[in-house]
């Protein structure tokens, strides 16, 4: 009786999450665990230049005296990282032309996810540098943006072809002693992304990538690097979901973006890794370190970000605002149900004259979920006249979730002025009442009141993932009334 | 790079003052000496807090870890004349007057006091009430675990204490004058305040720190305060201490049913102060309004810290903390809001804004919501920024001098806090303090 | 098509309704007419089934099921309508959004396909056009910064689109000048139906003029105390409630 109980939650949980399932694909690992030279197999599989070898292997001694943050509201049972393999590659090799050479058995994977490729490739005209566990495998539409100027290709494939580029930002947004994530990071990361758009550019089509962890126990460490030279412009997405696993995955990308004068790099992302099933067992721990640096005048870096995945997030994207006239936004919905754990928010660093931030925040708590903004607003002494609005507002959704907020405000300058509003409520019964009684369900209400709460974040995303990220946000708070 | 102070520096300090420790020992009860030394234990354990703890990052210790203080000193000679202005409202009122943390009886006066209604010295109580005094004693929140509630435990010696029978209602204020008067060495005291209300009481308690010395000296606070079911507690804070003083007082109120505290708090004085609050709602429907007005020039620190927990359901909190800072002087507002699982129906209001006069002034704001309970209304928000240029053009458009037309606007800033306290002669007080600060430094 | 018999609700443990009954059959427009407090809105929201309102007593039969076991969302999807005194406001959701949502909600569960995009959006056009609104009310959150009058013609549009077979009418003319109410009135007017009744709930007899109904009722302390045509209206406008609330004692 016992087994077929179980096979049965097993099926059904299957059922919850759609894209939860698992492609049985050979895999070429680095050993399980942890030292110098699971960093150095890493830097010689992928043929690094002896500068990257240098650099990852100071991050890792850095990071052995490091200790792992506390200061966040999550909670988790120590993770073991000698108990994780840190570099998995699929075998067949990764270098395609076009996507009759990628594996069809992922090709496969991509499509139960929603997302194939050639169909992408066709009807929405979107280039993706599809990951699929650290390693790029596809690349599309690279003809068209190199004709432009365009670099849009993995960050070891940079490595191969554009060194003197990848050597002269990796790393200067988020050094690889910033923090315990990151420096682990610096030391063993896989792959990710790598874009430079040159001066005057304006890239013309939004540029996609799909991270998916596979692989049990393989630890996820994507490092992407955006570079957006003088005028140019670029809009980034960045959208993951994952499959389903018992045992809790690490995930610790990093992300640096650096926008020169009068550039603008917009980055998005929707986060739907595996969140763990209802009594809170199984789930991703997602510590993302992801910052811009708007070092030119008049630059502007935009964060939107939809969080709904992951059993705990730890993210905070950031933007520096170096440059007179720079601009930082961050447009934040973050979900939580059942046992998920979000401490996510952001930091604006003024330090250029007339700078800008702005930042809008939901955070949307159910079940017995945990959902915190974290955030700093920081004015430096000569970022005369920068101006910080601040809108911070959580909803909850039953009486055993928590929503916290808790925003750092400093400034330095008086000519400087930062404007920060938060509200905590809940879904009123006046509202809920008026849809039901227009013949919504409870849960459609919700879900239809929630969207609304998330408007003006949701309307910030490109048109491709505005639509995905309105299903996600019905599917996430699945259960959570009633 | 700020040098963080050591926990060692805990053992240091008791060592240095071990002397004054067994002074206070000797003839003490056995249950106050155990409760002085679990005190000394603690802050042993903790030591002075860095701006690596949480809570203290924006408020550095300098000066005050390293400083070398004398406990229990014996106070200066004070007569009658020097505390004239420094007083409020009628000179024959029910008044406490403490020079350097002591009691001073013969500058004291208690000529009101409605029936119902105790107001004594800490160590008359420790000798006439030990009882009242043992229960009530440790009790508050927010003490457990903070170094400097530990600190004060090790060393009380004085204080007030103030006992309301159920259904006592106080007709005059009751004011408490705190006077920094120096000494050879700087002095440091630690007064322990309680105030106990019983059910329905009513009592308005006036306290005014100042400082009638240009030294240093460092004044390490706790006051204590238990709400009966729906008391009803005014305290209107003033402080003013010299401008080398070291301010901290911790003020922890527990209210049951119905129950209010509306604190007032005026902050101008010292070199580095902190006016730390925390509230528990403990009580179905208890109320608690924490308002603030706070003046920073020079290199003075100016931190307000309050925590409020929302208990119990339909408990209400107001905060609005409103700050001017010129010179290199930093401001602090570190406001927690927590509502507890079951602490529905909750209603949370918290306010901080900031305005910075100079280009070296600067402010960190720390406001928190922690909410564990979902039909609730919580809010908080914060502004720093500074003088709006519009209005200062326009009054400057009709014949207003600059500096007068600043000053117009700071205090309309002020206004809106200052307009909260509901004694009429303290309102005035505090606009000619205001009115003297933007004057400019003394 | 609905029969309430000796109805009895308590709000917060306080007896409201205390026996009320009434029968409406199909085609008929009803009107109750009472002063503040007598139990207008509790009667609506009793019916719609909101919570918080507790029935003690009696039944209510609607198309021969017994409506308060249901849902509210089935009760709406069985074709029972509740225009809002006080329509609610829904920040961030869009007009159109909304309306999409409980047709197709209504429509599924009626065994009705569900419209898409295109031909919802035609369907409303089509329907605005009718009862002479302007399109731009679509694009807004749902009541939101909507005048009296909007909020009141949303309601309409609403029933226009639903087509309920039973209609509660909560305070229609409640803050709505002359002009707006002649436009909600003409609208409610143009949903009358042989299959469709119509309770409409009022403290005035200015309703009447527009929305002529086929019997009035007087609710007093919770029940009806008088029953009458619409001439019954007319009456109460010249005696005033006092002398109906000395029979309900």
């Amino acid at each position: 009786m016992a087994v077929t109980t179980e096979t049965r939650e097993q099926v059904k949980a299957l059922d919850k999450y759609k894209y939860g399932f698992v492609t049985d694909i050979e895999m070429e690992t680095a050993p399980k665990g942890l030292d110098e030279d699971t960093v150095r197999f890493i830097s010689a599989k992928k043929n690094e230049p002896a500068w990257m070898l240098e650099w990852r292997l100071k991050a890792f001694r850095h990071w052995l005296g490091m200790k792992e943050p506390a200061w966040a509201k999550v909670s988790y049972p120590p993770i073991d990282f000698q108990n994780a393999y840190y570099y998995a590659a699929p075998k067949k090799k990764p270098t395609v032309k076009s996507l009759d050479e990628v594996d069809p058995e992922l090709l496969e994977t991509y499509k139960k996810l929603g997302i194939p490729l050639a169909e992408q490739e066709r009807l929405a005209g979107v280039a993706v540098d599809a990951v699929f566990d650290s390693v790029s495998v596809a690349t599309t539409y690279k003809g068209k943006l190199e004709k432009m100027g365009i670099i849009f290709c993995s960050i070891s494939e940079a490595m191969q072809k554009h060194p003197e580029l990848v050597r002269q930002y990796i790393g200067t947004v988020v050094p690889y002693t910033d923090n315990f994530y990151a420096t682990l990071n610096s030391a063993v990361f896989s792959d990710g992304s790598f874009v430079y758009v040159p001066k005057g550019v304006r890239c013309p089509m939004e540029l996609s990538t799909y991270f998916r962890i596979n692989a049990s126990e393989t630890g996820q460490f994507e490092r992407t690097l955006i570079v957006a030279d003088a005028g140019s412009y670029v809009s980034y997405l960045e959208g993951c979901t994952a499959p389903m696993r018992d045992e809790n995955q690490l995930h610790a990308a990093v992300v640096e973006l650096v926008a020169l004068d009068d550039a603008e790099i917009k980055y998005s992302t929707v986060q739907n890794w595996y969140p763990g099933d209802e009594n809170g067992k199984g789930g991703i721990y997602n510590f993302v370190t992801k910052r811009g640096a708007c070092r030119g005048r008049n630059s502007k870096i935009s964060w939107t970000q939809v969080e709904t995945g992951s059993a705990i997030t730890w993210k905070y994207p950031s933007c520096i605002l170096q440059g007179d006239n720079s601009q930082g936004e961050f447009y934040s919905v973050a979900i939580t149900n059942n046992y998920q754990q979000a401490d996510t928010g952001t930091k604006m660093i003024h330090l250029g004259k007339n700078t800008r931030s702005r930042i809008i925040s939901k955070g949307i708590s159910a079940g017995h979920a945990q959902n915190t903004y974290r955030g700093l607003v920081r004015v430096g002494p000569r970022a005369e006249g920068a101006r910080n609005y601040t809108q911070c507002d959580s909803l909850l959704i039953g009486d055993k979730c928590g929503a916290h907020t808790v925003p750092y405000i400093e400034s330095k300058n008086r000519s400087a002025r930062v404007e920060h509003e938060a509200t905590t409520s809940k879904i009123s019964d006046d509202q809920l009442f008026y849809c039901r009684q227009r013949g919504l369900s409870e849960e459609d209400a919700v879900s239809l009141i929630v969207n609304g709460f998330c408007k003006d974040v949701l309307q910030e995303l490109p048109m491709e993932f505005a639509v995905e990220a309105q299903k996600l946000v019905a599917i996430s708070l699945e259960g959570s009334v009633g | 790079m700020a040098v963080a102070a050591t926990p060692s520096a805990g053992g240091a300090y008791l060592e240095r003052y071990a002397d004054a420790r067994r002074r206070l020992a000797a003839g003490s009860a056995p249950w106050l000496e155990g409760w002085r030394r679990a005190g000394a234990e603690a802050f042993r354990g903790a030591g002075f807090p860095t701006i690596k703890n949480e809570g203290w990052r924006f408020t550095p210790l300098y000066g005050l870890v390293e400083g070398d203080f004398s406990v229990d000193a014996p106070a200066a000679p004070f007569d009658q004349s020097r505390i004239k202005g420094v007083t409020f409202g009628r000179e024959a009122g029910n008044r406490l007057v403490f020079v350097n943390g002591r009691l001073r009886g013969d500058l004291s006066s208690l000529k009101q006091l409605s029936p119902g209604i105790e107001l004594l010295s800490f160590a008359e109580a420790l000798a006439s009430r030990p009882r009242l005094v043992e229960a009530a004693l440790g009790t508050a929140p927010g003490l457990a675990g903070h170094p400097f509630a530990a600190l004060n435990a090790a060393f009380a010696a004085d204080g007030y204490v103030l006992h309301l029978a159920p259904g006592a209602r106080s007709e005059a204020p009751i004011e408490i004058l705190w006077i920094g008067s120096g000494a050879d060495k700087p002095p440091v005291y630690h007064p322990r305040n309680l105030v106990v209300a019983g059910n329905g009481a009513h009592a308005t308690v006036i306290e005014h720190h100042v400082g009638l010395c240009i030294g240093a000296y460092f004044s390490d606070t706790v006051t204590e305060i238990a709400l009966g079911e729906g008391a009803v507690l005014r305290h209107c804070k003033v402080q003013d201490e010299s401008r080398e003083a070291f301010h901290l007082a911790l003020t922890g109120a527990r209210l049951a049913a119905g129950a209010h505290y509306d604190s007032f708090v005026h902050s101008a004085g010292g070199r580095l102060s902190r006016n730390e609050i925390h509230v528990a709602l403990e009580g179905r429907r208890a109320q608690c309004r924490l308002n603030g007005a706070y003046l920073g020039r020079g290199e003075q620190i100016v931190d307000h810290t309050t925590v409020i927990d929302h208990v119990s359901p339909e408990t209400s909190s107001k905060e609005l903390y409103k700050g001017v800072l010129d010179g290199r002087a930093r401001g602090v507002f570190q406001g927690r809001i927590t509502v507890r699982p079951n602490a529905q129906k909750t209603d949370g209001q918290q306010m901080n804004r900031a305005l910075l006069l100079s280009d070296k002034a600067e402010i960190a704001s720390k406001p928190e919501l922690e909410i564990s309970a979902d039909d609730v209304k919580c809010s908080h928000g914060a502004t720093a920024g500074e003088l709006d240029d519009v209005s200062l053009f326009y009054l400057r458009s009709r014949g207003i001098p600059e500096a007068e037309a600043r000053r117009l606007l700071v205090e309309a800033f002020l206004n809106e806090v200052i307009d909260s306290v509901a004694l009429a002669g303290m309102r005035l007080t505090l606009e000619r303090n205001i009115a003297r600060w933007m004057a400019g430094p003394a | 098509m609905l029969e309430i018999k000796d109805l009895h609700a308590t709000v917060d443990g306080k007896e409201i309704l205390r026996g009320l009954s009434l029968s409406i059959k199909a085609g008929e427009v009803h009107a109750i007419m009472g002063p503040n407090g007598s139990g207008k809105s509790t009667l609506s929201y009793v019916l719609a089934g909101r919570d918080g309102y507790a029935v003690t007593k009696g039944e209510v039969l609607y198309r021969g099921k017994n409506l308060l076991a249901m849902e509210p969302e089935v009760r709406a999807a069985e074709g029972v309508f509740l225009a809002f005194q006080y329509p609610v406001e829904i920040p961030g959701v869009s007009n159109t959004t909304f309306l999409k949502h409980a047709l197709n909600a209504v429509r599924k569960h009626r065994g009705e396909s569900e419209l898409d995009a295109m031909q919802f959006v035609k369907l409303l056009r089509e329907t605005m056009k009718k009862l002479g609104m302007s399109e731009e009310m679509l694009k807004r959150a749902v009541n939101v910064g909507f005048s009296g009058g909007e909020k009141k013609r949303n309601e309409v549009l609403q029933m226009a689109l639903l087509k309920p077979a039973f209609a509660v009418l909560d305070e229609t003319d409640s803050g709505l000048d002359i002009d707006a109410l002649k436009v909600v009135s003409d609208g409610v007017n143009s949903l009358r139906a042989p299959d469709r009744a119509m309770l409409v709930i009022t403290h005035y007899q200015r309703l009447l003029d527009y929305i002529v109904p086929d019997h009035v009722h007087v609710l007093a302390k919770g029940r009806i105390v008088r029953s009458g045509d619409k001439s019954l209206a007319l009456e109460l406008e010249k005696s005033g409630y006092a002398a109906f609330a000395k029979e309900a004692a």
